[in-house]
């Protein structure tokens, strides 16, 4: 498992060197959306409108921070749980987005996604909210600014600490994780990835 | 009878919901710190390391500990001869949700309607549980709890023929399915008994008890026990990234119920558990 470094915007080759279990640090601007965004995103796409972002290449973030303290630039900011946003996932890296940040599974047709379109999916560490705000440098809301904590946020951020979870080869490092620590007589066991084509 | 001003319950909530989300309580702290030295995975040990410094940035800068700074859950606990004077109780409730939210810069995540969704931008409603006990004082219990291991929970309407093994087995199926989505290491709560909706209220209750006290009845500290081994047996440790510490301890809470049924919830709550209390 290694250390990788990667500033946006992401290219194809920077994805390919993402393996499962690596820890990935990311530099550069980054965008927020939870729920909320990407049903609207989605509905832009379909109606023909561009994303408040160009998406090659790009980074989304699933946080909804609290509200900052005078002289902060961003308040608590951790991820959300990811899978409320596989129904969108598969558009948005069909439209170039190479990485998505979250905590929890994503669904087989994500990790497909993933796959299809060259993309890894990444986690940091939830309700660690208030140390990843550190590596938050700047923070500026750009779009959907009516839907409060769930606006979309560009952020600078700097060597953002995240583990690769789903890359684009088929690896799942929560299942690799798990099974090394399941115990044999365990009433219920890691669900294995499916393979995909 | 003693008098208790309803504008005191409105001051107590405010500054609840505010403690609770920037200083993790001492059974919580006692708890992941008794989960770092359990756990065996590196990786499981990094994140509970990330936890630790987390919680302690949030306790030092006065900043919430996670942005998900939850719905704000109200118990009371009112003695019979309190006499609550000076407005409606359930609008001090709220009007203290929403001072506390918005003096502490937490994060509104409270909406109108479950299918219009306009967020109420104050943190109300809150989620207010009232019991009355002996005597003339007012316990205020405040939990502000996440969405993300709100959303894993589970109820179960069980056949009697299942019996505990039949609980067991979809306690621990919850807990599994849950996985990283909940942010363990977890607190389990478990209601079994009552009917569909008290049920329900017990897991939630035994999420209130000091994390890793047992049950009083040995034979349900027992089952505590049991649960909390298999499920730490499951490998999906801290963050889900594999690890021997699943969960940080099971609670029980259990009631007499019909003889057609065997209600089984289980309420998850992530390692950021944040509850507060205070008594007038």
């Amino acid at each position: 498992m290694a250390r990788i470094h990667v500033t946006t915007p992401i290219t194809p080759e920077q994805v390919r060197q993402i393996r499962a279990g690596d820890e990935v640090l990311i530099t550069g601007e980054i965008y927020t959306a939870r729920d909320a965004a990407h049903k609207r995103m989605v509905e832009d796409l379909a109606a023909g409108r561009p994303l408040p972002f160009d998406p090659e290449g790009a980074v989304i973030y699933y946080v909804g921070p609290t509200p900052p303290k005078p002289g902060q630039v961003i308040g608590s900011a951790g991820p959300t749980t990811s899978y409320r946003m596989d129904k969108y996932t598969p558009t948005m890296l069909r439209h170039g987005v190479r990485l998505v940040i979250g905590k929890g599974y994503r669904s087989d047709e994500v990790k497909a996604a993933l796959q299809e379109y060259g993309g890894a999916y990444l986690v940091a560490t939830g309700g660690a909210g208030a140390l990843l705000a550190r590596r938050i440098e700047e923070a500026e809301v750009i779009a959907y600014e009516d839907l409060g904590a769930e606006a979309i946020r560009r952020l600078r951020v700097r060597e953002f600490p995240t583990i690769c979870i789903n890359d684009v080869h088929g690896g799942d490092q929560y299942f690799a994780g798990q099974s090394q620590w399941v115990k044999p007589d365990a009433m219920v066991k890691p669900k294995p990835p499916v393979a995909s084509e | 009878m003693r008098e208790i001003h309803v504008d005191q319950v409105a001051d107590a909530v405010a500054r609840l919901v505010q403690e609770a989300n920037f200083k993790l309580s001492d059974d919580v702290v006692r708890a992941l710190s008794q989960a770092q030295s359990l756990e065996e995975a590196p990786v499981g040990q990094t994140v509970l390391m990330q936890i630790v410094e987390n919680y302690t940035i949030a306790e030092t800068e006065q900043v919430p500990m996670c942005q998900d700074t939850g719905v704000a859950l109200v118990f009371l606990e009112i003695g019979q001869d309190v006499h609550l004077v000076g407005g409606d109780l359930y609008e001090a409730i709220n009007r203290g949700v929403a001072r506390g939210y918005t003096e502490g810069r937490l994060r509104m995540s409270m909406l109108n309607d479950p299918i219009q969704r306009v967020n109420t931008r104050d943190n109300t409603p809150a989620m207010i549980y009232v019991d009355i006990v002996p005597g003339d004082r007012l316990k205020i219990k405040v939990d502000t709890k996440g969405g993300g291991s709100e959303n894993m929970s589970q109820l179960k309407m069980l056949p009697p023929s299942a019996g505990w093994e039949g609980a067991k087995q979809f306690i621990v199926e919850t807990v599994a399915a849950a996985g990283p989505n909940a942010c363990p290491p977890l607190l389990v709560g478990v209601g079994i008994g009552g009917n569909f909706d008290k049920c329900a209220l017990l897991a939630k209750k035994a999420l209130l008890r000091e994390v890793g006290s047992p049950h009083p009845d040995p034979e349900w500290a027992a089952r505590e026990q049991e649960l909390l081994e298999e499920i730490n047996k499951l490998g999906v440790g801290p963050m889900g990234l594999g690890g021997v510490v699943t969960a940080l301890a099971v609670h029980i809470e259990v009631m007499g119920c019909h003889i057609t049924a065997l209600p089984v919830a289980v309420n998850i709550e992530c390692h950021s558990h944040r509850h507060k209390e205070v008594t007038l």
